[in-house]
């Protein structure tokens, strides 16, 4: 769907059009749903957050200026949501139970596997599944990497997630997640790194 | 000339098209001798593209009813 398709539909939502709402659920409730998740810690507050959002969304229509993509200014209200209700977790549960460290830090793999002229000396194993498409055929893999996904640090998580798994450019991500737009890249490279990682170590185990 | 860690650490740079030519060129040489980094390049894009066709979960029935029902009490 075009931007200018979006906005048609955003024009017809706003005269009360209820295939329009429904053709805007059936396009952005489930990415917007992976996304929430990456804020929150449970299924539930992540559906309770999406549907705040799509109430916002109505309500919202009628100052909705068009200045913004329909994308970005639908995703800007559940980012500001879920950070919210994240942060009002976050108060909840005591500091050490929380993910250590962030983000930015370590190396893309583990230093062990390179010798000391930073050859490998432990080189990446061979995978069965070498395609994408193998890889989606296995149910355990595919449980693996949502776990692994959900296990990263939260804005490693975010990142990745509306890059790589809802497909948004650097430029859309920077914007709505408000990170510079180096940052955006090493967030990106930590968390696709350790998810390759996982995947790694998940295909050798087996 | 590059060594295989540092092209771990280079390769979210290659990917993104964010990089120098002279980088690139080094990059490609090493990648292109390297067995072990041409599999790791090769493992980090089907990384990528299996992120990207995760399926989303279907939305529950109540949670779409639930909207519509929203939807017609804002609509009036």
């Amino acid at each position: 769907m075009s931007e200018q398709d979006e906005r048609a539909l955003v024009a017809r939502l706003r005269k009360g059009d209820e295939a329009a709402f429904t053709a805007l659920l059936d396009r952005y409730h489930g990415p917007l749903r992976r996304l929430a998740r990456t804020f929150v810690s449970s299924d539930a507050a992540a559906d309770e957050v999406v549907q705040d959002t799509w109430v916002a969304v109505l309500d919202g229509l009628a100052g909705f200026e068009e200045r913004a993509s329909v994308k970005t200014w639908i995703f800007r209200i559940l980012v500001n949501r879920a950070r919210t209700k994240g942060e009002r977790e976050a108060r909840s549960v005591p500091v050490s139970a929380l993910g250590a460290g962030d983000d930015t830090g370590e190396s893309a793999v583990d230093p062990g596997r390179f010798d000391d002229r930073g050859m490998w000396s432990a080189p990446p194993d061979k995978w069965d599944a070498n395609t994408p498409e193998k890889l989606l055929l296995e149910r355990e893999a595919i449980a693996e990497l949502e776990l692994a996904i959900r296990e990263l640090p939260e804005r490693q998580r975010q990142v990745v997630v509306l890059r790589d798994a809802l497909g948004w450019t650097a430029e859309e991500v920077c914007n709505v997640l408000g990170v510079e737009e180096t940052n955006q890249r090493v967030l990106l490279h930590r968390a696709r790194s350790r998810l390759r990682e996982r995947l790694e170590r998940h295909q050798s185990r087996r | 000339m590059l060594n295989c860690q540092q092209i771990t650490e280079l390769v979210t740079d290659y990917v993104e098209g964010r990089m120098s030519l002279g980088t690139r060129m080094r990059f490609r040489m090493h990648v292109g001798m390297c067995k072990h980094c041409k599999a790791y390049l090769q493992q980090m894009r089907i990384t990528i593209e299996t992120v990207g066709q995760l399926p989303d979960e279907p939305m529950p029935t109540e949670v779409r009813d639930e909207l519509l029902r929203r939807f017609r009490t804002w609509k009036n």
